[in-house]
């Protein structure tokens, strides 16, 4: 059976749940085998076992975290060619996508971005994404070489598949050019304790209509009751309530939850790019002409500083 | 020296306009207005504010695209770049982003370069990978996704916000680098500038200038093939409610029928 070889996304040994669904989704396609590189790459082996990878190709070395991305194309290339997989699937995020990319210039294949779906087909994986604002969905395929595929988080379910999961050391040589961009530091993102924006199950995002960043706590105790991410539009962002790697929107994040609770937000089309393929939508504004309202599964016309106080109260004493 | 700097834009349907696919399943240019993609005004921006840093330096805009694609040209010279260059031939049409950044990384290398700047990402194909793949076939450092950049001595450095940390890059020129829309404010075109756009020199290029066939391009030289693209039905209507004091309540009743809560 063919192999396909999965890019492993994991903070010191710790598997994000977008590769785990890839990994769901591999599995269509044939047997995957996992590639992790960086500080505690041989950690994530256990869990991506369970997860149907037959293989796990890790790589530890400095270069990885010293400098910019190719180090990573190297080592990914190195895997490519020992392994000859059938396809090759990346987890979409900024940096991932740019892997992804110079991997496939490099092995003269065509790339798809942000896939939301895959399955196989007569002329290689067919994959789904969304286009202009996730007004259309496509499906399109690579037509030359090896197909190198990016997919969304929350695209597919994330899947028991107890599989073997042997680790092998992968032999990687830096080219001349691994160590063209240097990180000269790195300051981690602060956690606030709440779901990775992109992957989160449930996501409350405030606009314009929180008016002011003391605002926001409004939205977070709403988020906080139910264990959800919080996001911010373009508006709340560019007025400093809110900081950018929580914007959800065309120049922000794109999400896909089950559940998109949007407060204050009017719904221009920079805003709805990032979360029309929501589950379930539900909307609170004050203007009852507010375009959100045309995407909501259920919306509120009212002031969110009186809906939204009592329904994390609701919440809360249900939970409780 | 002079710094030379090649600005890389694109020419998009209006996001606002209703943006479809033509029957060939390419993106639609002719029923949306077209412009220069808004995530390129901040590439413009930062380019003219490292111009304006440097003793001496020569800021090119470039695009690849149809006719109309020149109205992005003039845009970005209007905001101040020194010249245009503008890669247009019939071929080209329905070119991924391998074969269109096989043109444009040509097209660079003709130019002279010592720093390739552009955006983020396209606001239509929305990839955000052309200035990865530009660095990949250059073969010189890639500096991308930069909320801070500045050129000094022949070295960039820049801020990269990335999911779970900040970076802090540095290489040495020539370089790509791209920026996002955390850069700085792009500016607004003077009345002056508008003038002086229309004397600016736009030099056009087709395939031949650039040594590329034919069939390296378009849609039979691209990589990936578009099979369908479907308009994704309307969402259906869904129940709206005036708040008269009960709303986070009702929403609350809501939210468990669905088994949120």
């Amino acid at each position: 059976m063919a192999e396909i070889l999965v890019y492993v996304d994991h903070v010191d040994g710790a598997v994000r749940k977008p590769t785990l669904e890839l990994l769901t989704l591999a599995r269509r396609l044939g047997e995957p085998v996992a590639v992790a590189l960086g500080n505690g790459a041989a950690d994530t082996a256990a869990v991506l076992a369970e997860h149907g990878a037959t293989r796990v190709l890790t790589a530890e070395a400095a270069e990885f975290a010293d400098y910019l991305v190719v180090p990573k194309v190297d080592a990914l290339q190195a895997a490519y060619d020992a392994v000859s997989p059938a396809a090759v699937l990346v987890p979409s995020s900024a940096e991932n996508k740019e892997i992804a990319a110079r991997l496939a210039v490099r092995v003269g294949s065509g790339i798809i971005t942000d896939a939301v779906d895959l399955e196989a087909g007569d002329e290689g994986p067919v994959a789904t994404q969304s286009a202009f604002a996730a007004s259309f969905t496509t499906k399109s395929r690579v037509s030359q070489g090896t197909p190198v595929i990016t997919v969304k988080p929350n695209s597919a379910p994330v899947e028991a598949a107890p599989a073997a999961g042997a680790v092998e050391a992968l032999a990687v040589s830096f080219s001349e050019k691994a160590t063209g961009t240097k990180v000269t530091s790195r300051t981690a993102r602060e956690s606030t304790g709440r779901p990775e924006l992109t992957e989160a199950a449930i996501v409350v995002s405030g606009g314009r209509g929180v008016n002011g960043a003391e605002n926001f706590a409004v939205i977070e105790a709403l988020a906080d009751s139910l264990g959800a991410a919080v996001g911010a539009s373009r508006a709340a962002v560019d007025a400093g309530w809110y900081p950018h790697s929580n914007q959800v929107g065309q120049t922000g994040k794109s999400v896909s939850p089950q559940l998109y609770i949007a407060a204050g937000i009017s719904g221009a089309i920079q805003h709805r790019a990032g979360m029309q393929t929501s589950k379930t939508i539900v909307a609170i504004n004050k203007d009852a002409e507010a375009p959100i309202f045309d995407l909501v599964d259920y919306g509120v016309v009212g002031d969110l500083f009186d809906v939204v106080p009592v329904l994390t109260q609701e919440v809360q004493s249900r939970k409780g | 020296m002079s710094l030379r700097i090649v600005v890389c834009v694109k020419y998009v349907p209006d996001a606002t306009g209703d943006r479809k696919f033509a029957d060939d399943l390419t993106v639609d240019r002719e029923d949306v207005d077209g412009l220069l993609s808004e995530l390129d005004e901040y590439a413009v921006e930062q380019a003219l504010q490292i111009a304006e840093e440097a003793d001496d330096a020569e800021v090119t805009v470039l695009t690849v695209g149809p006719e109309d694609a020149r109205d992005a040209l003039r845009k970005a010279l209007s905001m101040g770049a020194d010249k245009a260059v503008h890669v247009d031939d019939e071929d080209i049409h329905g070119s991924d982003v391998m074969a269109t950044s096989l043109v444009l990384a040509k097209a660079i290398e003709k130019v002279g370069y010592d720093l390739v700047i552009s955006g983020m990402a396209s606001t239509d194909g929305t990839m955000g990978v052309l200035p990865a793949i530009l660095a990949e076939r250059l073969g010189v450092p890639q500096v991308t996704l930069l909320s801070e950049v500045k050129v000094e001595g022949g070295t960039v450095t820049g801020r990269r916000d990335g999911d779970t940390a900040s970076e802090q890059l540095e290489a040495s020129l020539p370089a790509v680098v791209s920026v996002t829309d955390q850069s700085g404010e792009a500016r607004y075109p003077s009345f002056k500038g508008i003038m002086a756009a229309k004397k600016k020199p736009v030099e056009e290029l087709e395939l031949d200038d650039l040594d590329i066939d034919a069939d390296e391009v378009g849609l039979a030289g691209s990589w990936t093939a578009v099979d369908s693209a479907d308009e994704r039905p309307a969402r259906t209507a869904g129940t709206i409610v005036k708040d008269e004091g009960e709303g986070g309540k009702q929403l609350a009743e809501y939210l468990a029928s669905q088994k949120f809560i």
